[in-house]
Parts: structure tokens; sequence; C-alpha cells
């Protein structure tokens, strides 16, 4: 039996998934130091199911809690930043773009020492222990706790952060580490800044993740703890404790692996419809399609594996003004968010809201529609429309192709859809739809990455395939897989323009089911 | 609308370069890479009231060094390898060395994409004006695609410089020899480098270089802007700007459309490849055929715009300039036409850089005359 349990910014939810189905399911208010929430769900999801903490074998925690910190500027550590680089980025500081209130919180002291690679692995610049030792008693002087190291071609060749790292590690024991090759891809300034910023969240990471682990004890749950990650495939929750930055984007990526769980489709087009925005995202054989440009995190650009999500501003409480003389109707793009339970018609407010019109169409019941003072059949088909027109472009713009696609619907707001959509081969709403990213959660895999930049002049591309998918199987193995269950779900070539030779960056991703060793099933 | 009016001989600030490079996104005609990292490089060297003094040719005496500069590599390579901010300084000395004199100023090689931005920064680190002019006028793939070479200029001696401090100075024989010899000692350097190339007399400057290019990029990048917070549609702007410039005075929206298809692949070191827009609610279709840079659109397989014209790829509602690697299936854009500096449309330019030289089989007709523009 595994629990998965979604920590939202409103709700906990918690859901038991047992053999392919959905056991038991339960939302509770989120609370401030999350694990009491994570108790209350938990406790309420197994009354349901009528079971004991005993039978959980894993627990499988989404959150977006450490994205949340950051933007909020919440418990930040200061950060020194190591870069071994040689004279290569000297040019563009650390932190260099961030904006400055973030930058002023979090920027400790930084360091341009020798180190470095180039694209096709050869030495850049030799490292130099000394530099790293002296850095070492200048961040010691400063009483800084949280170091980023980050090196250029790391992605490619990781050795010189692990020795800087070691070094470190002796210098100033108890030291919180993140190496850039850890977090992120080619492209030096984005993986850097996101390297720092995972730095910064050590702390509140290990806090959080300990209290977590508290939260199921007392709750009866036993079973080891595993956090998901943007890409949909879980870490130990250990491993999140030192990557919190790796589960930022985890959210969507849970609603879209839940969607295809829930109703065994795997490529389609996923709209999660939640009270102010929908999300829509594009499932590519069971994974969210990741974002192939930069993500801003708080305002600074990063390079995370993140789903490519589209928002479009439309949800449950979307405002509706309707037209008069004056001004046409419009929905959105403001909400009530939140608030929509006080402040819609259907509940004794005063705002027209989208979920007024839905209910008043009779495509959902609940509240009172008695309340919804608009009744003309033209003006709420009128209103209906614009919903599909807003539904359906943004179908067409997540679609990868002009071909029809399946469209899947989660979330609360799902009543706005319509069930044939232009674009749409057809429009499934699963059950359990509404604990989509707690189902998303309880059914990820263990996934493991190789990002390289190859040169296939002297090297068979075969064999150079063959030696990524090899890395990347490691990888997944180190974080916990079956190697049995092993499969490569996603190989991207691209070729380097302007650059004579058979050179191309290739990206190798494998995905495995959790290895049972040890804890059961 | 009243166009975005720019004085001659001034200094430039941090938020005319932000401009500036947004227009030099814009004039890379799809290519040219993104101006990002090199806006980063400026932000960290400009102080708040320093500036970079930008001068037209006409105000060079005959005599005067000028020294054309840019980088060279692949971008992949470039967004993980960052300029010791070293490499044109050094290499600009190199040069100065060679030919027994000091530089009086410098010009973009290229003013479309990030290169439009690299003879900024050296000309902040030299102390040297930057003079109003570039060599393509646009972004082009290869370093003999440049007015100067058309005109019969010789591209040596080249340096080229990387973030070690190497430095590879180029006598070759001839302008393409240069631009092989470059290349491949691009990838001994780490695949990306800064190349000075092109010296010339101020005369020179003056009989030969695209002039005005830095002034255009600057105001297309500010009338975007503007455009963009006044009321937000940027388009008129935009075209007012254009209209106004000194090389791009024939521009129009040659499509507007969703992306409905993309194809790449990557051959010779190019990215090559399509991109069809179909425009909304009818079956028309733009294709955009692409070598890095946009080569030719065709509407209905019907030509309406071809390389050296500028074609440009926006997003519809922000103007902001979508290059090759960035366009996504789904994306509402505009395909934007201008005409390219009359220079690079005559006959001897046209072998070098025109249609035939990317191996199309056609042969250039200007966007105007294809567009029945008035």
């Amino acid at each position: 039996m595994r629990l998965g349990i979604d920590v939202g910014g409103t709700n906990t939810d918690a859901v038991l998934v047992s053999r392919g189905a959905v056991v038991a399911a339960a939302k509770r208010p989120t609370t401030a130091d999350v694990s009491s929430g994570i108790v209350n769900a938990t406790r309420a999801v197994l009354h349901e199911a009528g079971l004991d903490g005993s039978t959980v074998t894993r627990v499988i925690i989404g959150t977006t809690h450490f994205a949340n910190a950051f933007v909020e500027q919440q418990d930040l550590l200061e950060v020194a930043v190591l870069r071994l680089a040689g004279r290569s980025a000297a040019s563009v500081p650390p932190m260099s773009g961030w904006p400055k209130a973030l930058r002023e919180r979090v920027a400790g002291p930084c360091f341009q020492l020798p180190g470095g690679y180039e694209f096709d692995g050869r030495e850049n610049c030799a490292f130099d222990e000394h530099a790293v030792r002296d850095a070492a008693g200048a961040i010691r002087a400063a009483d800084v706790d949280a170091v980023a190291i980050s090196c250029v071609f790391s992605p490619m060749r990781p050795d010189m952060e692990q020795r800087a790292a070691a070094i470190l590690r002796q210098e100033l024991p108890g030291v919180l580490l993140t190496t850039s090759a850890s977090i992120g891809r080619i492209g030096f300034l984005e993986r850097e800044n996101a390297t720092i910023i995972n730095a910064s969240l050590m702390g509140i990471a290990r806090r959080i993740m300990q209290s977590i682990d508290g939260a199921l004890l007392e709750a009866g749950v036993r079973a080891p703890c595993y956090v998901t990650q943007n890409d949909g495939t879980v870490a130990t929750s250990a491993f999140a404790a030192e990557f919190p930055v790796l589960t930022f984007g985890s959210g969507p990526t849970n609603s879209m692996r839940g969607a295809a769980f829930l109703t065994g489709v795997q490529d389609a087009i996923v709209m999660d419809v939640g009270g102010t925005t929908t999300d829509i995202g594009a499932l590519v054989h069971g994974f969210p399609r990741e974002s192939s440009i930069a993500v801003e995190i708080g305002g600074v650009r990063t390079n995370f594996r993140m789903p490519d999500l589209l928002s479009i501003g439309l949800g449950g409480g979307t405002r509706i003004r309707l037209g008069n003389g004056t001004h046409e109707l419009t929905v959105g793009p403001d909400s009530v968010g939140f608030r929509l339970i006080d402040e819609a018609y259907l509940f004794g407010g005063s705002t027209l809201t989208a979920s007024d019109i839905a209910v008043k169409a009779g495509l959902a019941a609940f509240g009172d529609p008695a309340r919804v003072p608009v009744s003309s059949p033209q003006v709420i088909a009128q209103i209906l429309e614009r919903f599909r027109q807003v539904f359906e472009e943004g179908l067409d713009r997540m679609k990868t192709t002009a071909a029809d696609v399946p469209v899947i619907l989660v979330g609360g707001g799902s009543m706005l859809v319509p069930r044939t959509l232009r674009g749409a081969s057809r429009v499934v709403v699963p059950e359990h739809a509404a604990v989509a990213n707690a189902v998303g959660a309880a059914v990820a895999l263990v996934g493991g990455e190789a990002d390289r930049i190859v040169s296939y002049e002297g090297v068979e591309r075969k064999a150079a395939l063959l030696e990524l998918e090899r890395v990347a199987f490691d990888s997944a193995v180190a974080a916990g897989a079956d190697p049995g269950t092993l499969r490569v779900v996603d190989v991207d070539e691209t070729f380097l323009s302007y650059l004579p030779g058979a050179h191309a960056q290739v990206r190798v991703k494998v995905v495995g089911d959790l290895a049972t060793a040890g804890a059961g099933t | 609308m009243t166009s975005v009016v720019i004085p001659k001989a001034r200094e430039l600030t941090l938020p005319d370069l932000k401009d500036l490079a947004r227009g030099c996104a814009f004039l890379g005609s799809g290519g040219g890479g993104d101006p990002h990292t090199a806006m980063m490089e400026l932000e960290a060297l400009i102080g708040p009231d320093s500036t970079v003094q930008l001068i037209d040719a006409g105000a060079l005496g005959d005599r005067d060094l000028v020294v054309p500069c840019g980088w060279i590599g692949a971008p992949t390579v470039s967004a993980e390898k960052l300029p010791s901010g070293e490499e044109a300084l050094l290499g600009l000395r190199r040069l100065e060395t060679l030919l027994g004199r000091d530089a009086d100023a410098v010009i973009p090689v290229e003013i479309g994409g990030s290169n439009g931005l690299a003879a900024v920064l050296l000309a902040l680190r030299a102390g040297l004006p930057l003079v109003d002019c570039d060599g393509m006028g646009r972004a082009f793939p290869e370093s003999q695609m440049v007015i100067f070479n058309i005109r019969g200029l010789r591209a040596c001696p080249a340096v080229l410089t990387d973030d070690k401090g190497n430095c590879v100075v180029i006598e070759a024989v001839d302008n393409v020899g240069e631009e092989r010899i470059a290349r491949s000692a691009s990838v001994a350097l780490g695949g990306t480098c800064h190349l000075v190339e092109y010296p010339l007399s101020g005369r020179q400057v003056n009989e030969t270089a695209l002039c005005g290019t830095v002034t255009d990029a600057l105001a297309i990048g500010r009338a975007i802007r503007l455009g963009r917070e006044a009321h937000g549609d940027p388009f008129a702007a935009l075209f007012a700007a254009l209209k106004a410039s000194q090389q791009f005075s024939r521009a129009g929206v040659l499509f507007d459309g969703k992306i409905v298809d993309i194809r790449r692949e990557t051959k010779d070191g190019f990215s090559l490849g399509c991109a069809v827009i179909e425009a909304f609610g009818g079956a028309e279709r733009l294709e955009v055929e692409f070598k890095n840079e946009n080569l030719v659109a065709r509407v209905g397989g019907e030509i309406r715009a071809l390389v050296p014209d500028l074609i440009t790829i926006v997003d519809r509602e922000t103007a902001e300039t979508i290059v090759t690697e960035r366009l996504r299936y789904g994306q509402r854009v505009k395909v934007i036409g201008a005409s390219a500096p009359a220079a690079l449309c005559e006959p001897a330019s046209l072998a070098v850089l025109g249609p035939q030289a990317f191996g199309l089989k056609t042969a250039y007709r200007g966007i105007a005359e294809l567009n029945g523009w008035k």
C-alpha cells in the first residue's frame, strides 16, 4: 500500500494506492508547520480506508513548500559561492541579474578560482587545492554556513566540484554544500543560480524533512519516505533535504502523472483547473514534457528540469463581469481565488464567478444556484462559449502536433471545461480527479539522467549513447531504482551549430520502479 | 504615431543599451545568439553614471584605425563558458601591436544578435568610441558574409582570443580562408572565442560600412518597449521606427498566425530547418526556411522575402523577437519583413550572401517588390 501526500498552498491531500487503484482519499487544510497538516490528512485517509498505519509500505510526498519559501524569502541562508572557472565567466559575477533585495539577502563571499573544463572534456584550467583551502578559511571567517560550488562544464565532468567539496567538508565540518553538477545541466549562469538557490534552502529543507518524518511516525506510519521531483521521479527524503530545489516544479508534474495513472492514457494534454488559473501541460509517454527555455523563479533565471506549462487566467473563482451599454462582457483575468466560498453568489456572496455560471448552467451541483442573479439562457450560453474559446486556445498552444489529442481534466474547476473541445479527440474526467496531485505522488517512479556534450569523431555514435545510458542507469540505481525495471524514456540529441565536427549535446533519461529490497511493498 | 528620435553623437546609458539589445535581437533575423549574457556583462561593467560614446562615421578622420569585432563559435558552448572579459581587449592590443599603432574606434562586425553588444563591451573596456555602423546590417552565419569582404577589403590580420588568454593571429591569403581558419581554430580555443578582423581606416568605414545601424537597432528596441508600455501595441511603434531608420526603411507584416510545424536538423555545424505558420481561421500558410538565420519566407509556395532581406519572427503580443532555436509549435507570432541595407542587395553582395550563397535555387528579388509595397 502506497501513501501519496500532496502538500499544497491551501490543502494537504492524501491518497492510498494499491495494485493500481485508489483505495481511499482525504483532503485537509495545509498548516503553517506542514507536519500537522500531514498528520491530519494521513489519519483521515487511513480512517477512510479502515486501515492501520502499518499497512503503508511507502510514503511519497509532493510539496511546493520550498519553492514558496524561496519566492517569499523565508528562512534563506547566506550562501558563499565558489566558482571553479579559471578566467572564464569573470566578467559576469555570481548572482548577476538577481533582484536586488534577494541578492542582498543571500549573497555571501564569492570566489573565482582556478578550474573548469572545455566542451570536449579537456581541462580549461588546472584545479588548485590551496586556493580552495584559502577560500574555506575566508568562508569560516565570514561565518557563512552554506556554500554553492560551480565549475565550467561540470555536467560533463563533475570531479573538480567533488574535489572542492571534499576539501570544504574537511575544512568546514558541518558545512551545507551544493555542487552544480548535481543540480542542473549545461548553461553556466542558470545552473549556478539554481545551485545558489538550493544552498540557500538547505537549512529549512532539513528542518521540514525532519518534521515530516516525525509527523508520519505520529500518524503511525513507519514506511520509508520519498519526495517527488520536478520530473515526476522520486528522491529519498534525505536526498530532498540536500536538494530542495529539485522539488520546485513537482506540483504540476504530480497532477499530470496522476492524470496519466487515473486514466491509463500516456500521451495527452492535461488541464488542471484550479480556483485562479488553469495549468495546461503535455504528457509524453506518461511524463510531463519539459520546458526548453529558461525558467524564472522569484526573478532568478534558472535551467531546472521543469514541466512546460501554460497558465491561463480562468479557474473556478474567475470573476465575470456582464456586458451592458458601456462595456462588454469580460471573463477574468482577476479571481476571488480561495475566497470563493465567501464571495461567490452560490455561497451567499455578491461576486459573479465562473463557478456561479457553471452551476447555474447545470454543469455542477454545489452551493445555491437560486442566488445567482443571471437567468438569461443567452447570456449563460455566451459566457460558456467564452470559456470554450479560452480552453480551446490553451489546448491549441500546448499541442505538439496538428492532430487531435486526448484531453484529461483534473482539479476542482474541471466542470468549466466543455466535454467536447476543438482539437481534442476526447475529453476525459477521471474519478479522483480532485486529488490527482497526491495520486501522482503515490505512483512516482525513480529516474536517472545523463547530460553531456559528446564528440562522435573517433567514437562510434552507438557506443557513445550506450555509455550515457550506463551513466543514467547508475544514477537511477543510486537513487533507489530496481535495476530490472529501468528503461530509457528519452534521448535528446542536439548538434552544436556554428561549430565544425560532429559534436552534440545528448541527454538520456531513464526511469524504473522503486527497489523493494529491505522495505517490502 | 511619432517615431523615436535619437540624437547624433551621444552617450549611451544602461537603459539605452537594454533597448539596443532588444533591437539587435530583432535585426538578427532569427539568429545571432541571445544577447542575454552580453547584457549581464554590460550590467556588471557599466555603472549608473557611466556611458559609452557613440559617434557617426562622418566624425572619423580618414586615417583613423577602426576595429570591427565579434564572437564566433557555438551558442551552446558560449552558454556554459562565459567570457573572462579580457578576450576583446587582448585581441585589440595584439592587433595594435601588429599594425604598429593604436585603434581610434571600434564597430560591431555584425549588428544582429549578441554580437551587436560585443563592440559596446570592447568600447567600454578600451575607452574608445563606438562608431554608428556595422558590417552585416543583420546577422550572418559566416564571417566572409560582410560588406568589407564584398568591397574587397582584407580580413587579415585578424586575431582570435579566448578566456584563457590564448591568442591566434591569422594571416590568411584570402577572406574565405580567414573564415575557415578562424572556424577550426575556434574549436581548439574551446568552441567560442573573440575575433577582431578587417582592420579599417576611417575612410574605408565611410566608404563601405553600413552606417546608422547602431542607432537603428536602438530605435527599434526602444520603439518596441515604449509602444508596449504606452498602449500595449508595439507594432505601430516598431514600423514607425523601421520607416524612419537609415537602413531598414521598407518593412511590413508578412504574416500573422500560429506555428503549426517545426522541422530541424543540424548539418555541418548549421542548424537547418523550417517553420510553418498558419493564419488564424484560415487555411493560408507561411513557411520560413532557416539556416541559423531565416532565409526565405513563402506563402502558399510563393516567395515573400529572401535573404539578405530581414525575416524576423516575433511574439504577436509583445513584439519580442523569437530566435530560431526558441520557435515552438503553438506560438502566436507575426512574421516581420524588412528590407536589407541597399549595399547588400547589389549583385556583388548577393554573390556572397544572397539566396544562392545559401544553396537556394532562386534569384534574389527585393521584399518591397515581392509584396507590392509602394
